[in-house]
């Protein structure tokens, strides 16, 4: 891992604006928002996996198309390499999206049932003109599929999806992203429609690959397990903040957040030895529409003060990479 | 005397290209009071299994072997207008897929009533609709939720309603399928330690499926771990996750990651679950196994019962007959 930093994003935020109904839109000015993503900051270094945890309505989805620039931000910036890429034309954008790339979550949706293989690993090839000839685009695909352990691969060139698994299926997904030599990747709940007997093997086989393309690798899942497992540095969102942010082994034994500590305590453990800690945070994720004043956490928050309930905590550096949002922490 | 005692059950589904062996020959036995956990991937039987004791399987379905005993009397024989007294009031379920389990039309209170009147022809609609308050403060929701619609509440209210309505009649065996796979984990960890909390307050016998031997290590005293319709190892807890002896469970136990435990590299088990309409010959797993030898291609091997019929495996490698 080196220190540079591939993707960086500065106070970034995505608010969706709430569609009324027609009278209330005569009666009322106000208008209202889902506060997705509201005012993060963070970076990824080269080479190095960065996890995004959190439950569902976190942000964390949205956070992912918003740096690979899928969706407009409503504010903030993003920096790909040093370069603001926050308000580039789609024609700028186009040439960057070689080097940010993204597995998505479903094998069984992502692939085009239409394409062979070889077509589907091929096509961004051909869009972004990173061959010469017909000779060349097969030589690297042939190379991806070795690499995603597709082999032999002649044979699987002329298949199509439906002649996959759906563990073949997400390699081809892999390998289709890792074809265009990418510096940047999102991936969202990569494993999560698979089969847990080869989860593992999805997910190592994703680890050699960063290491071996020395790709930033953003993993976006809400299973902070892996997480911790797959990444070095760990993101917890909550209601579109970050919660804390450190190195994934900090994060998960000297977590300071109470929603981290949660988040860790609800965890099922594969030993029926060390059964659960008692569970102290009740109740669900309130809605990202007018989210809770103060720390978003305090409704669910068991250690709750006056303080938190008004004033919204700062995102303070603890030192080591570590940083955390809560008034009860420092 | 366990309140119920799967015999050898064989579940097969008839389709045009022949007989899905979905379970096939599988034996378990619960104690009152006492979780057992059946785990194994999709595809596995283990949906299949729930469906054949509460004896609702789906078209095609068919319990072709096996006796299926509950408080000692065979079910899997029983007519459909005798089995109606056993459904909800001996044995209920409490289905996969929180979100979409309850009708969208009706209120959570009437959906529960409901439930109740179908099954207990004496009680009046009021007496339902009060027990229907008391189940949900069990189940810790508010009383006041029976006025609720679906849509009105969240995805961990949803499940408990829905285990609220599995409890309406007072069952004594509660089979939870998949409970908790499409909520968040904090709210999964909820549902998990409420049906924890409900075992222990109502002595029920529970049988919970699941793909997560996570959750089965959590709640639950015994486990069975099936593979391609049979079960391949089962016993209690404690022994099974600290010494697997089948190739399949420890596959299945190392591909999971423990936030406990040291980082490592996960495991995985090559291949896929094979098509039940034609099952590998010998052991079903011989074909991702790394351990298989020429026997394990030609004969199936037997449940080899160990440290006094508290842990059982089904291997070759275990009953002796590979060196």
């Amino acid at each position: 891992m080196t220190g540079d930093t591939t993707i960086k994003v500065t106070e970034l935020k995505k608010w969706f604006p709430v569609r009324k109904g027609f009278f209330e839109t005569l009666f009322s000015r106000q208008e209202s928002f889902v506060r997705a993503v509201d005012e993060i900051s963070f970076g990824i270094k080269a080479g190095e996996v960065f996890g995004l945890a959190g439950e569902s309505g976190s942000g964390k989805t949205t956070t992912g198309r918003l740096v690979l620039r899928l969706i407009e931000p409503t504010s903030g910036k993003i920096f790909f390499k040093g370069r603001d890429i926050t308000m580039l034309p789609e024609t700028e954008i186009k040439p960057l999206r070689s080097k940010m790339q993204m597995i998505f979550q479903d094998p069984y949706e992502s692939l085009n049932p239409r394409m062979t293989v070889r077509d589907i690993i091929a096509e961004g090839l051909g869009i972004q003109k990173l061959v010469e000839s017909e000779k060349e685009k097969e030589e690297k695909v042939v190379e991806i599929l070795k690499d995603v352990e597709l082999v032999p691969p002649e044979e699987f060139l002329l298949r199509y999806p439906h002649e996959l698994s759906g563990g073949q299926r997400q390699r081809v997904a892999v390998a289709r992203a890792f074809v265009l030599d990418p510096e940047f990747m999102v991936t969202d709940e990569p494993v999560s429609m698979l089969d847990i007997s080869i989860r593992a093997e999805i997910l190592n086989l994703m680890l050699d690959l960063v290491e071996k393309f020395n790709v930033s690798f953003l993993y976006i899942t809400h299973d902070i397990a892996l997480a911790r497992h797959m990444c070095n540095r760990i993101a917890v969102m909550y209601l579109g903040k970050i919660m804390e942010m450190g190195v994934a082994e900090k994060i998960v034994y000297e977590s300071l957040h109470p929603y981290t500590k949660a988040l860790i305590a609800a965890v099922p453990v594969p030993d029926p030895t060390s059964r659960r800690t008692k569970l102290v945070v009740k109740g669900e994720i309130p809605s990202p529409i007018n989210p809770p004043p103060g720390c978003r956490f305090h409704t669910r928050c068991p250690i709750v003060e006056e303080i938190c309930r008004q004033k919204e905590p700062e995102f303070i550096d603890v030192g080591n990479e570590h940083y955390v949002a809560c008034h009860k922490a420092v | 005397m366990p309140i119920f005692d799967a015999q050898d059950l064989r579940t097969y589904y008839f389709t045009m290209r022949g007989a899905v062996k979905a379970v096939d020959g599988v034996s378990f036995q619960v104690e009152k009071g006492e979780a057992l956990g059946l785990a194994g991937e999709s595809g596995c039987g283990k949906t299949t299994v729930a469906l054949s004791i509460m004896r609702i399987l789906p078209h095609g379905g068919k319990i072709v072997g096996g006796k299926i005993l509950f408080k000692n009397n065979d079910i899997a024989s029983l007519k459909e207008n005798q089995m109606k007294r056993i459904r909800w009031k001996g044995i209920s379920i409490v289905f996969q897929g929180a979100m979409n389990a309850l009708n969208p039309l009706f209120k959570l209170g009437d959906q529960i009533s409901e439930a109740i009147l179908t099954h207990e022809s004496k009680v009046s609609k009021g007496e339902a609709m009060n027990r229907a308050q008391d189940l949900l403060e069990l189940v810790g929701l508010e009383a006041k939720r029976v006025k609720n619609y679906p849509h009105e509440l969240s995805g961990g209210m949803r499940q408990r309603g829905l285990i609220a309505m599995a409890l309406a009649c007072n069952p004594e065996l509660l089979i939870a399928d998949e409970p908790g796979t499409a909520l968040d984990v904090i709210v999964q960890a909820q549902v998990l330690s409420l049906m924890d909390e409900l075992k222990r307050k109502l002595n029920l016998a529970m049988i919970l499926i699941t793909h997560d031997l996570s959750i089965i290590a959590d709640v639950c005293e015994k486990t069975a771990i099936m593979y391609a319709g049979k079960i391949v190892e089962q016993g209690d807890v404690l022994t099974i996750f600290k010494e697997p002896l089948h190739p399949y469970t420890q596959g299945l136990i190392g591909a999971f990651p423990s936030i406990k435990a040291a980082r490592r590299r996960m495991s995985s088990i090559s291949g896929i679950p094979p098509d039940l309409l034609d099952p590998p010959l010998g052991c079903r797993f011989h074909p991702r196994c790394r351990y298989a030898q020429e026997i394990c291609k030609r004969e199936e091997p037997t449940l080899t019962t160990m440290r006094e019929g508290k842990h059982v495996v089904a291997c070759h490698l275990i009953s002796g007959k590979i060196p």
